[in-house]
């Protein structure tokens, strides 16, 4: 056999099996995301726009929807700062335990949200680590709102460094090294050459980071202590809904999340683009 | 004259100052009181407000009664609890030591102002022709119930069960446990709380009998239509006795000590009984368990403290960690 023909026959498989794969990821998109997406706006919108704009603007909804913005308000420029500081910090500079802070950052990846919840009960809980302190100093961490800060701002961690760490590593710090030879101070460098070349970068870091901030579940779940109207989350009140036989109600709150999903899935593509851009 | 002006003065000043001041409380509940709280809290908020002039709002945690239990034990500041078990609230007196042991004995009737049984939910025409206790452990009857590790209503549920399974073998634990082996063997999932296994039932359209606290079981027909599920009642069951009590140190810490206690004590008043009642929990008071007799169909009821040596006893064989339920369940 010729290298040419082997090559041919390594390259194009048979018709049918191409077109099998196509239509079998086809299918499965279909049936995993095109489908349940469309079953959460048919059921929110089973009963009317009336039904669906009541639900969401209902006392308890408001006051998830709410907390939920606060959280993602506080989490996502917590997690900017965080992530500018690590990545900064790795793509710079070599020095030992580099490697370990990079695996550090990946912890809240492997961990399942339920663990990351417990751990903040077996810190700041009334019968943890910091629990008789916090008690007897009258703070309130767990079952409060900044228990969910918490929880939020861990699961979320890794989103902004993890995308800026390897924009940066192959962008290299010759530009920058450049500014500071013609004289600018560490914050005109930051501002006039890293943050435009990690801009696209950082927006996506950004965008991820909310997404998942409105959307986390399981930590926030454990932290809660689902008092509804004071520390229920949207995706908890979707459930509270759903456990009180509120399918309606409960599908149009989880259409509001789906939209963020679409939003998410919508900018990342844009942002992908434009990162891809800036590493050429 | 002067001093009547003075003491209405007074009065107003202090209402203003003091009685605009809305109070806020915390009950941390299990899973299927939602509806009944929430008509009792408008019910007792209206109540206290003629009475002190005071506004009170009442905020709800619901959930599997163990895991609440824990929640508070962990910090939840709740200034009452509402839990499906006196073992959950023992639990917050020993570990938290928030409360104190003897808790139980502070209100009437063991501090359960309504109390209610378990039953079977089963689909309409009851197709597996399920009647009694014996049927339920039949082959090819799959059972719905919630997990006994962090439900109150799967632990009353086991506990009805493993009476059942005494009774009709002349007391023999190990007939009994033989039982709920059965029993456990027809269960193909365990949810974590009441209410997430009626979802699974009734929802989700899974298994042929749904083990049910009385109250859940109406809520359930009243909410997806009588037309699709029928509740049946077997010849016994056991009498749960859901508790609630003041959590004396977080109350006294919020300052709502007196509200609180008021709160637990309109529980047994003619309209708190009513409430429960309406909302299928059966009353205490006569004058109401007589109004509503009809909605409550009489069978034999055994109790915790007869059958099984009380709550402490109960749980320390059967549900603690290797106990009695992780045998046959793990050996499942």
């Amino acid at each position: 056999m010729s290298a040419t023909s082997r090559r041919r026959i390594l390259r194009t498989e048979p018709t049918w099996l191409r077109r099998g794969l196509i239509g079998l990821a086809l299918l499965l998109t279909f049936l995993f995301i095109v489908l349940p997406l469309a079953a959460v706006f048919i059921q929110a919108f089973d009963k009317g726009w009336a039904v669906w704009q009541a639900a969401v603007t209902e006392e308890n909804a408001r006051s998830a929807i709410l907390l939920s913005l606060l959280v993602t308000g506080i989490t996502v420029p917590l997690n900017v700062v965080f992530g500018l500081a690590a990545a900064w910090t790795i793509a710079r500079f070599q020095f030992k335990g580099r490697n370990v802070l990079l695996t550090l950052i990946d912890i809240p990846f492997g961990v399942s949200p339920v663990v990351s919840g417990l751990i903040f009960v077996l810190v700041f809980g009334a019968q943890g680590w910091l629990g008789p302190w916090l008690g007897d100093h009258d703070i309130q961490i767990i079952f409060a709102v900044p228990g969910i800060v918490l929880a939020t701002v861990f699961v979320t961690f890794p989103f902004v460094a993890r995308e800026l760490i390897p924009l940066m590593q192959s962008q290299g710090s010759d530009e920058e090294e450049a500014a500071i030879v013609l004289g600018a101070t560490a914050w005109q460098m930051f501002r006039r050459v890293t943050l435009p070349n990690i801009k696209w970068g950082l927006l996506y870091g950004v965008v991820l980071c909310t997404a998942r901030s409105l959307g986390e579940f399981g930590a926030v779940s454990v932290v809660s202590g689902h008092i509804r109207g004071l520390t229920n989350t949207i995706p908890l009140h979707v459930e509270i809904l759903y456990n009180e036989y509120n399918y309606t109600a409960a599908f149009a709150v989880a259409s509001l999340l789906s939209v963020v999903a679409v939003v998410t899935l919508l900018l990342k593509k844009v942002l992908e683009w434009k990162t891809r851009e800036a590493r050429v | 004259m002067r001093l009547t002006v003075s003491v209405i003065l007074a009065a107003a000043f202090s209402s203003v100052l003091f009685g605009a001041t809305p109070v806020k409380l915390l009950n941390v509940s299990y899973d299927p009181t939602r509806e009944l709280y929430q008509d009792f809290n408008a019910a007792f908020a209206k109540y206290w407000k003629a009475k002190t002039g005071v506004d009170v709002t009442v905020n709800q945690s619901h959930g599997g009664s163990g895991a609440q239990s824990r929640s508070v034990i962990d910090g939840l500041q709740a200034d009452v609890v509402t839990l499906g078990l006196a073992y959950d609230i023992d639990a917050i007196a020993e570990k938290a030591k928030i409360l104190p042991a003897n808790w139980q004995t502070r209100l009437p009737n063991n501090s359960t102002p309504y109390t209610s049984t378990i039953v079977f939910l089963v689909r309409k025409g009851n197709p597996k022709h399920i009647k009694e206790w014996a049927d339920v452990v039949r082959d090819g009857v799959a059972v719905i119930t919630p997990n006994p590790k962090t439900s109150g209503g799967a632990r009353w549920s086991y506990l009805a069960a493993w009476g059942f399974g005494l009774r009709h073998n002349n007391n023999d634990d190990a007939k009994a446990r033989a039982f709920v082996t059965k029993l456990y063997k027809n269960v193909p999932m365990l949810d974590s709380g009441a209410r997430g296994s009626t979802t699974t039932f009734a929802q989700r359209g899974i298994g042929d009998v749904l083990l049910s606290w009385e109250n859940e079981a109406h809520l359930a027909l009243k909410e997806f239509g009588a037309d699709k599920f029928e509740i049946v009642y077997p010849s016994e069951s056991i009498l749960a006795e859901p508790p609630v009590a003041l959590v004396d140190k977080i109350a006294a810490k919020h300052g709502t000590t007196e509200v609180a206690k008021a709160y637990l004590n309109y529980l047994y008043s003619d309209e708190g009984q009513e409430i429960a009642a309406r909302n299928f929990y059966r009353p205490r008071n006569e004058k109401m368990a007589a109004k509503y007799a009809g909605q409550f169909p009489k069978l034999t009821l055994f109790n915790i403290d007869q059958t099984f040596g009380g709550w402490q006893k109960a749980q320390a064989k059967h549900f603690a960690d290797g106990g009695v339920f992780d045998q046959i369940y793990g050996a499942k």
